[in-house]
């Protein structure tokens, strides 16, 4: 009995926000992409993109306990130039979680550089904007509140993992021990009152980043075109 | 002055747009014809937008497209105002034209940013956000933005037709006056017939993704049958002449053509300046002898050049002269045969005062000058 350790709740923080900031970089092309191709391949990326959505927790992280384990190319090559494993390891959450929370960064995205469309980015090359130019100064911009969504829901969606990490990072104390495996673990031992304020705790984080983010869309509404 | 010289294809399903022709660097040249003939398409390749594009496209000896060589839009110097206007949502109207300014190449500006808020009184509307803005303000904003950006070739896609005619009527001036003051050649895409007369020098007129009559406003739409090209307009004439009369009180003005003089509504002119003159073929009737006891304010002495039935239709066009100038009628064939109409007659052509479509010229366009 007593207070719970914090330390797993720092953890999942930390953790959240590298996941969520890696995936703004990674999920920012991969939505562009998507919005603008004409490729036939399109179906095909949205479909994988899509893909940590209906699959059990469970599935994706067994495939990636297998892909990640030092017996496994990925997995190996990364231990003979770090000299440690990508399984049970911070880095190997970090890459499970970037997965796993990938099409809460991608599908808020693609929608927003969609709505945006191709008219503006027309109207900024005839002013002379580079393609690179006419993004960060007239597509990222109305397509803010899509940023917005996608960061926050990448963020929550992290925050709230449990098969993933389970499977692939296990239950290490300061490396791999997230807040739900915590909660997980003061059920299992009866400590419900630990078990509760962290719950508690998670429920309330939680809730009033929602609060904030849904209360400045309201206040200070992002002209995005025609959405 | 550098022309543009375009000779390209463009494929799309069920549609061809096969275009050959140089438009000169100066003036503005409407691009004219119905929806769907591929006006707008033309437009977006010269801007670089269309990348489905064939062939060659050369801003004097500057290439934008060549085979496999294309020159990507920013890269090309070319302003583009789009029917829908696209200001940016997210910038004031201020921050709209320094997005503009602050990315203009760096050619010898022959006017200043002051030059285009005074031309398009733009003042006024600084402070604003662009979804506060009427129609008519979000196109001066649109056009004052792309001359900030400082083109050296405007192209403008149906600029006015989001607006209702009294906007329309406001704005035109501003459009009419940019080659002058700017030095900048327009391409001007419209399928109104009254913003090619009241606006444009030039004339190239599009039917089905081909070039069906190129040249200057008056003569082109004088010979071109504008059937073809757009069912709903006619073919018509422009004639052109001089305020000689203003009748304040019956809000009428007379302008002469040359020794015969015709009664329009109002033009708000002074005594002396040109103007032209539309005049649709449909609108005017023939007569053999002055009647009398009859509305029409125009009855002019004119000679029959030419009769041309059209074929399966109960109508022919009459080609006339009215003081060296020429002017069209549409009229029955029954009416040609019970007349007895033939080629060289004098007859008397009828137009009411009410069916000119007027337009103001500068003075100092010679090349469009009437008769004295």
């Amino acid at each position: 009995m007593g207070l719970p350790d914090l330390g797993p709740l720092w953890l999942t923080i930390r953790l959240a926000a590298i996941a969520t900031m890696i995936l703004l970089v990674i999920g920012t092309p991969v939505a562009w992409w998507l919005a603008f191709t004409r490729s036939r391949l399109k179906p095909a990326v949205e479909a994988v993109t899509a893909l940590p959505l209906v699959l059990p927790p469970t599935v994706l992280g067994f495939y990636l306990l297998v892909f990640l384990s030092p017996n496994s190319a990925l997995g190996g090559v990364w231990l003979a130039a770090t000299g440690t494993t990508l399984t049970f390891s911070f880095t190997g959450l970090v890459l499970a979680s970037v997965l796993y929370s990938l099409p809460f960064m991608v599908q808020p995205l693609q929608g927003a550089f969609e709505s945006v469309g191709r008219a503006p980015l027309e109207a900024a090359a005839s002013l002379g904007a580079s393609p690179r130019d006419a993004f960060f100064s007239v597509a990222a911009p109305m397509a803010l509140r899509g940023y917005l969504t996608a960061t926050v829901l990448s963020f929550a969606h992290t925050l709230g993992e449990f098969g993933v990490v389970l499977m692939v990072g296990g239950n290490i104390p300061g490396r791999t021990k997230v807040v739900s495996i915590q909660i997980y673990e003061e059920v299992e031992t009866v400590n419900y009152a630990a078990a509760h304020s962290l719950a508690a705790l998670l429920l309330a984080f939680s809730f009033t980043v929602l609060l904030a983010v849904y209360t400045l869309n309201r206040r200070f509404p992002v002209h995005a075109g025609r959405s | 002055m550098t022309d543009l010289s375009a000779d390209l294809r463009v494929r799309h399903p069920g549609f061809t747009l096969e275009v050959s022709h140089v438009f000169p660097g100066q003036g503005i040249t409407a691009l004219f014809g119905p929806s769907g003939c591929g006006k707008s398409t033309l437009l977006r390749v010269v801007a670089g937008f269309e990348r489905g594009a064939t062939g060659r496209v050369a801003f004097g000896e500057e290439i934008w497209l060549d085979g496999r060589r294309f020159l990507p839009p920013h890269r090309r110097g070319v302003g583009y105002v789009f029917q829908d206007a696209r200001l940016f949502p997210h910038l004031s109207v201020r921050g709209n034209l320094d997005y503009a300014h602050g990315r203009a190449a760096a050619r010898a500006a022959r006017y200043s940013y002051g030059d285009v808020l005074d031309a398009l009184d733009l003042g006024p509307l600084l402070a604003r956000r662009v979804t506060d803005l009427s129609g008519g303000e979000t196109q001066r904003v649109a056009i004052g933005r792309t001359l900030l950006a400082r083109p050296r070739l405007l192209l403008m896609d149906e600029p006015l037709a989001a607006l209702d005619t009294r906007r329309k009527g406001a704005i035109m001036p501003y459009i009419r006056r940019l080659p002058e003051v700017f030095g900048v050649p327009v391409i001007y895409v419209t399928h109104a017939l009254e913003e090619v007369t009241q606006l444009c020098d030039r004339i190239v007129a599009l039917s089905e993704g081909r070039i069906v009559a190129a040249g200057g406003v008056a003569e082109t739409l004088e010979r071109l049958d504008l059937a073809e090209v757009q069912g709903r307009f006619e073919a018509g004439a422009i004639l052109t002449g001089r305020i000689v009369a203003q009748d304040r009180a019956l809000h009428l003005s007379r302008v002469d053509l040359g020794g015969v003089q015709v009664e329009v509504p109002q033009i708000a002119l002074a005594k002396g300046a040109q103007v032209r003159l539309r005049v649709r073929a449909r609108d005017v009737a023939l007569a053999l002898e002055r009647p009398r006891g009859l509305s029409m304010r125009n009855c002019l002495e004119a000679r029959l050049m030419s009769i041309t039935p059209e074929p399966a239709t109960a109508f022919a066009e009459v080609l006339l002269d009215v003081a060296g100038q020429h002017l069209r009628a549409r009229i029955t064939r029954a009416a040609v045969a019970d007349l007895g109409l033939a080629g060289g007659q004098a007859v008397l052509a009828l137009i009411k005062a009410v069916s000119f479509d007027r337009q103001a010229l500068p003075r100092d366009r010679s090349a469009d000058a009437g008769p004295p």
